[in-house]
């Protein structure tokens, strides 16, 4: 059973549709085809995991746009929320 | 598409058919309660503002109040000003008149000798117009008239995910029709803002769009405070939105998939027929909603994650959700469960519809849940202090 989407096929991040227990199968539609991976800790329902590993300092991706960057080194099935994503105000001007 | 709507003397079409008591400052506003509690057919609000502002926060409030006068969904104003406050009676009316030539009646307080006389005052030519208003018939007109205003608020991740690419959807309909749909909530294009100008219809409009940006994050910057500090707030985080570039990213999707064909400033009249625009306001649901009621929306349409009660005393508003968790714990204030976009039971283009479908009947006069139960808070946007 799916519990969980990604907005866009590059990001880096999965949203909770269900919500998922440490250990719990974590499987996702991607460009159509079925994705799996292990959450690593309690995630609740519509808040996000990391679908890979991210390192500190690298952009967090949803919607296909930067949301921040990791402030740590982030694991594949970890939660994302403030504690470990860095708010960073991009200067967006060149990309109108 | 058509719907059954009022013909005003200015020749917009109105949704409802209210008679508005319009308080001039605060000092006003307890008066055109008691006017208003005396009077059925009639709405007013609570303005805490109208006096003791400089000049460019007395325009957002002038621009509200002409505007609320001029929406639509009202037939006529009875004006109750105190008498000295900086918005003067006849600054108002002039304002008012500007925008529109529908029934006007002023009462001053402190000229008509104090509380029970202006309320006496007032209520006669409230009753008056009401009476007036009860007797118009409603017309076919096509949807091609209705401005729709588009708001999110206590938005949670399935508010990007749902509610508001439903919102979207609708806008792409109504501008189909010939209508009009606005995308509002300045702060909330923070980090998305290029993908907004991308959409631009002019170089004018997506150089706009990158200036009311930066111009809303330099003005409190100009306090020593930063737009991020207070949004997403402690309950957008809670429902796992984590900073103000995923709520951006996620906000913007009421705005569908049209060109941005203008930017308005906060409160202006906006035209009807013109597709896609932009108004300048705050996140602040009741101050936006209340900037685009007074640019000539009929009817808002308002997404929300957590819940929210919020309604406004001239616009019907639709609450959606795409949050089935919420909708359940809500359904008394929520109009529409955008949910099924998440889980694959309904499409986007069947919800569009149905959506659509709803907003025609609303228009027609089905009342949406915030007004059956009577919510009409609002707020007015603010440049600085008082002095």
């Amino acid at each position: 059973m799916l519990n969980a989407m990604i907005v866009e096929p590059q990001d880096n991040v999965v949203v909770a549709i269900e919500p998922i227990k440490k250990g719990d199968t974590v499987t996702y539609k991607c460009a159509g085809e079925e994705k799996t991976l292990t959450a690593l800790e309690d995630i609740t329902i519509y808040h996000k995991l990391a679908a890979c590993d991210i390192a500190k300092g690298q952009p967090i991706s949803k919607y296909g746009e930067h949301i921040g960057l990791a402030a740590r080194d982030i694991k594949a099935g970890e939660h994302v929320h403030c504690h470990n994503l860095e708010e960073h105000r991009e200067n967006l001007d060149s990309k109108g | 598409m058509n719907f059954y709507g009022y013909k005003r003397p200015d020749g917009r079409v109105g949704v409802r058919n209210k008679v508005l008591i319009l308080p001039a400052s605060v000092c006003a506003s307890d008066t055109t309660r008691i006017i208003a509690q005396q009077v059925v057919g009639s709405v007013t609000f609570n303005n805490q503002l109208g006096c003791s502002q400089v000049a460019s926060d007395q325009q957002f409030t002038m621009d509200v109040m002409a505007g609320y006068a001029a929406n639509p969904n009202v037939y006529g104003t009875v004006v109750v000003s105190l008498g000295c406050e900086n918005c003067q009676m006849d600054l108002v009316v002039e304002a008012i008149k500007e925008r529109t030539n529908k029934p006007l009646k002023q009462v001053i307080i402190q000229e008509a000798g104090g509380t029970l006389k202006a309320i006496d005052q007032a209520v006669r030519y409230a009753k008056e117009m009401v009476e007036e208003a009860s007797l118009l018939q409603k017309e076919a007109f096509p949807m091609s008239e209705l401005i729709i205003g588009t708001e999110c608020g206590g938005s949670d991740p399935t508010s990007g995910l749902a509610a508001n690419p439903l919102i979207g959807k609708l806008s792409d309909l109504i501008v189909a029709e010939g209508g009009t749909s606005i995308l509002s909530e300045t702060t909330e294009f923070i980090g998305a803002e290029h993908l907004l100008a991308r959409r631009a219809a002019t170089p004018e409009v997506h150089d706009r769009i990158f200036e009311i940006v930066h111009r809303y994050e330099a003005a409190l910057r100009l306090v020593g405070e930063e737009v991020r500090e207070g949004n997403p707030s402690p309950g957008n985080k809670a429902g796992g939105l984590t900073c103000l570039e995923e709520k951006s990213l996620g906000c913007i999707h009421k705005g569908g998939h049209t060109s941005v064909n203008a930017v308005y400033d906060y409160a202006k009249q906006v035209e009807a027929k013109q597709g896609l625009v932009i108004m300048d306001t705050p996140g602040n649901d009741p101050s936006s909603v209340a900037g685009m009621v007074a640019g000539g929306a009929q009817i808002v349409v308002f997404s929300t994650g957590r819940g929210t009660p919020t309604g406004n005393p001239l616009a019907p508003v639709i609450k959606i959700t795409g949050n089935r968790i919420t909708y359940a714990n809500m359904v008394d204030n929520i109009d529409v469960d955008a949910s099924p976009v998440i889980y694959g039971t309904k499409t986007l283009d069947e919800l569009g519809e149905e959506l659509l479908k709803l907003t025609q009947e609303v228009a027609c006069g089905k009342q949406t849940k915030a007004e059956s139960l009577g919510y009409t808070e609002m707020a007015i946007a603010r440049v600085c202090n008082f002095v």
